[in-house]
């Protein structure tokens, strides 16, 4: 049995205690938003915040998870309505192409833009060697960063684009 | 393993285009009418097999191309609603299902007749042929840059006017006015005279009942107010707050995991399998031994050995358990092959140039090579490469009462469909195709290798089942990018000038045009010998380009450096035919300031490929320091004739250029004893951000056919890149990757013979 809390909701789960966090998220809680790509902690796909420091779940056992503050891309925004800044910017930059990798792109930048408001380049390249997109957006990502570093201060706006539905039968 | 290739079909078409005169199956009516039932929503009529308007005047384009991160389908909706005069804040779009009436036939069309423009009368015909051929061929597929300048051009354009047309036609009879004084804009419809109007939706069930044309009045190109524009893409909100649905994603009540394993050896077999570990491990429900599997079709051809799952209560727990097994494997015979073996065979096989067969030939290069100034020889190599999607392949199947539902991100839908019921003798329609959103496409996901695994797993288990392959199965199950060497052959005289160009190379897939060079060369002979491996291979973004850009585009600076001239100049030079690629080529050069020097230890390198109907240029900068190379900017140009979405074609060539550099700089698949080595990115890596270069991408609209995106960014970058290490080191790179390059001490110089 492991007791954690989850985008602010306490969860227990009954799973062998090196299941890795990734398979618990994703099978047990059901919180697909989380990504398998290597399951070697070397692709960042699987990237979630733990206690606010980016982790790549596929290697973390979920007995390490015990008592601590975890937080995946589903609760990454501070409400339905309400877009994390970085999540504006993805959209403003129009960063995902397939947006496999995006879940822990954001994961990873979320953490960094919470230590660090304002990041170098060099800051931004180290936080973020850790994400490997294949689609190669690392261009669009960096500036996608640099974006919502400018526009921290600034109050989150509403989301309207999350209305547009695409549906994938 | 069988041979991918799209000519049998090319070859089929020739066959067709005789049979134009004769009998070929028009397609009478609305074929809207019986699908509809599939497709309508509440309040929705289907107008069009491709277009739904609802009550609200929603317009829905219905896209029968898959969604691999590339953007095709809100630019294929953008082609429609152009020409259906659609207020874009009203547009929607779906993923066509895999059904026969969404198959490929446009896209058939397009490859019959490449750049061919026939007249209009014969187009319902060879469309009713070609959707025959497609169907017979299973085909529904994203792939060769084509959903674009083909389903776009040829499929959604005229659909949308042909809707167009249809609403107008159905507000005439209404209103009693001729259809010629009926106007359309934002999805409405004007009588001016009358000062009549209405919306789109209120004459859409009166549309749906017309036939509609295959001919109708597209617009010219200064009349378009949609295409151009970069939209927005639907699909990013989702795909930047977990909710995008990708196969993985999909859960099924009672489903249970497996995971798989496949000879390592290609075209190996299970001897024995012990499964006393993995089955006392808890949570571990089954150990299935697969039977080989294979498909033939126009995509996706392919034959693989025979594999062994573990099926279990979690995908942890199955990964264990296949770990726990002890498989003894059969390698029939291939457990001796390796990279060095099959390049040895490479080489041999070109030398011995038996049975050699001609791609082009213009002139007598051997007189020009006897009597030549200069002569120059060189050979070039790249080895396999893997595909490594973001997402590894997965595919949950679900077999209840006779049916199959089958959920899969995958570039060919409707064959995919077909291969569960060949799998599960399930008949097809019996088989539902889910498409979700793939997690990167690049060629791996038109076959249907994993979604067979899945089918045969579930059919076994009475269970639905996920199977989701490891990183190290993905990587070591692929089917590779052909390892290929080239050999090339140069001639100049005193002024440098070339005057012929001798290619010979192993295996020959697909575009065929791929190996041609567009520079003006008067003796030319390029050709091919066959040199199998067992390697199993398949589409890697780009095909054949991405390994003869490299190549053509390598020697050709060669060439310019042994005639002493300038690589753009030269380039230029040879081109005074060819105005676009020369556009192109002059594009990038200013607008990286090519004449500028670089200082100590930087370079800059230049590289022209056309592919898939556009042109694309490449100058890249690096900078060498003690041996290490550093990327630091590209300047891309690509001329795909016009732009639907320029943002989207900028993000394509990004991403190409990216995919490309993870290949020149780190790509390689080894085989040792029959299997590949590597397995997951620590030892087959990918670029990452750090080293990624800035990218200009300059987008020109030359108003000439529409050209592919996805793939023309790939083929050039790795020249571009190496002819600037030749400029900033001395040292020509002819073999990739680079970093099984020591550029500190490697300095080769061009082998000047004759
Ligand atoms: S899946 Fe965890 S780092 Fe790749
Ligand atoms: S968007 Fe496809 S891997 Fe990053």
């Amino acid at each position: 049995m492991a007791k954690f809390v989850i985008n602010g909701e306490a969860q227990e789960v009954d799973v062998d205690p090196s299941t890795p966090l990734l398979w618990v998220i994703r099978e047990k809680l059901g919180m697909t938003g989380t990504k398998f790509g290597c399951g070697m902690a070397q692709c960042g796909a699987c990237t979630i915040q733990i206690d606010g420091a980016a982790v790549r779940s596929c290697v973390m056992p979920v007995a390490a998870a015990e008592g601590r503050d975890i937080t995946t891309i589903e609760g990454l925004a501070p409400d339905e309505e309400t877009l994390h800044p970085l999540q504006a910017a993805w959209i403003e930059h129009q960063v995902p192409q397939c947006g496999y990798c995006q879940s822990g792109q954001l994961m990873s930048a979320a953490a960094l833009l919470a230590e660090n408001p304002n990041p170098s380049d060099e800051d931004i390249d180290r936080a973020m060697d850790g994400n490997i997109c294949r689609c190669g957006m690392y261009g669009r990502i960096k500036a996608a960063i640099k974006t919502a570093a400018n526009n921290n201060a600034k109050p989150l706006f509403h989301n309207a684009l999350r209305k547009q539905e695409v549906n994938h039968g | 393993m069988g041979k991918w290739t799209r000519r049998a079909f090319l070859t089929a078409g020739v066959v067709a285009g005789g049979g134009l005169v004769v009998g070929v199956s028009l397609r009478p009516g609305n074929v809207a009418h019986d699908i509809a039932g599939t497709i309508e929503g509440e309040g929705e009529t289907l107008v069009h097999a491709y277009v739904k308007i609802d009550a609200d005047n929603v317009v829905t384009a219905m896209v029968p191309h898959s969604e691999m991160g590339q953007g095709a389908q809100t630019a294929l909706a953008q082609m429609l609603a152009e020409e259906l005069d659609a207020d874009w804040n009203l547009v929607r779009f779906e993923e066509a299902p895999a059904i026969k009436e969404y198959g490929s036939y446009t896209a058939g069309r397009g490859y019959l007749f490449k750049g061919i423009n026939f007249p209009d009368v014969v187009v319902p015909s060879v469309d009713g042929f070609m959707m025959k051929v497609a169907e017979g061929l299973q085909m529904q597929i994203t792939g060769g840059s084509m959903s674009i300048r083909v389903t776009g051009q040829y499929g959604m354009r005229v659909a949308g006017a042909a809707t167009r047309e249809m609403l107008v036609n159905a507000a005439a009879d209404a209103w009693g006015v001729p259809a010629a004084q009926i106007s359309t804009e934002n999805s409405r419809l004007y009588h001016k005279a009358s000062n009549k109007e209405a919306t789109y939706a209120e004459f859409a069930e009166a549309a749906a009942s017309m036939t509609p044309s295959y001919t109708p009045k597209l617009k010219d190109a200064s009349e378009f107010k949609i295409i151009g524009e970069s939209k927005p893409r639907h699909d990013i909100p989702a795909k930047v707050n977990g909710t995008a649905m990708f196969a993985m994603d999909v859960k099924r009540p009672g489903m249970v995991y497996a995971t798989v394993q496949r000879s390592p050896v290609f075209g190996g077999r299970v001897v024995s399998v012990d499964d006393k570990a993995a089955r006392a491990i808890d949570g571990v429900i089954e150990v299935i031994q697969l039977p080989q599997a294979s498909r033939s079709g126009m995509v996706g051809n392919f034959s693989t050995s025979g594999s062994v799952a573990v099926v279990a209560d979690s995908y942890y727990t199955a990964q264990q358990g296949l770990k726990a097994l002890k498989i003894e494997w059969g390698g029939e015979g291939n457990e001796s092959v390796s990279s060095e073996s099959i390049f040895e065979q490479f080489d041999r096989d070109i030398t011995a140039g038996v049975d050699r067969q001609s791609d082009m030939s213009e002139g007598d290069v051997e007189m020009v090579f006897a009597s030549a100034a200069k002569n120059l020889v060189a050979d070039y190599t790249v080895p396999y490469l893997a595909h490594t999607c973001m997402e590894p392949l997965n595919a949950t199947v679900e077999i209840k009462d006779g049916k199959a539902d089958v959920w899969v991100g995958c570039q060919n839908p409707l064959g995919f469909r077909h291969a569960v019921a060949d799998a599960t003798g399930i008949d097809v329609e019996m088989v539902t195709l889910h498409n979700q959103l793939m997690g990167g496409g690049f060629g791996r996901k038109a076959i249907s290798d994993c979604t067979i695994q899945a089918a045969q797993i579930a059919k076994a288990v009475g269970k639905p089942v996920q199977l989701v392959w490891s990183r190290e199965e993905d990587v070591r199950q692929d089917f590779y990018r052909p390892a290929v060497q080239s050999r090339f052959r140069a001639a100049l005289n005193d002024a440098g000038e070339l005057l012929a160009w001798q290619n010979t190379y192993v295996d020959k897939h697909e575009p065929i045009e791929a190996p041609l060079i567009p520079y003006a060369v008067s003796s030319k002979d390029i050709g091919h010998v066959s040199s199998p491996t067992h390697v199993p291979f398949g589409a890697w973004r780009s095909v054949d380009h991405s390994q003869h850009g490299f190549f053509t585009e390598s020697f050709i600076d060669e060439v310019a450096v042994a005639a002493g001239k300038d690589a753009y100049e030269y380039r230029a030079a040879l081109l005074k035919d060819k105005p676009r690629h020369l556009a192109v080529l002059k594009k990038v050069a200013d607008e990286s300031n090519w004449q500028q020097p670089l200082g100590e230890g930087r370079g800059r390198g230049i590289s022209l490929q056309e592919s898939f109907g556009s042109i694309v240029a490449q100058v890249v900068e690096v900078t060498v320091t003690d041996g290490e190379v550093a990327v630091d900017r590209v300047v891309a140009a690509i001329d795909a004739g016009q732009a639907v979405s320029p943002d989207g074609v900028k993000a394509q060539i990004e991403s190409g250029i990216v995919y490309g550099l993870t290949a020149a700089l780190y790509g390689e698949i080894t085989i040792e004893q029959g299997a590949v080595v590597q397995s997951n990115f620590h030892d087959y890596q990918a670029v990452r951000m750090s080293e990624t270069p800035v990218i200009e991408t300059h987008v020109i609209n030359s108003g000439e056919d529409i050209g592919g995106a996805g793939e023309p960014g790939t083929p050039g970058i790795a020249p571009a890149l190496t002819n600037a290490i030749y400029d900033a080191t001395g040292t020509r790179v002819r073999g990739l990757p680079l970093n099984r390059f020591d550029l500190d001490f490697r300095i080769e110089e061009t082998e000047a013979v004759g």
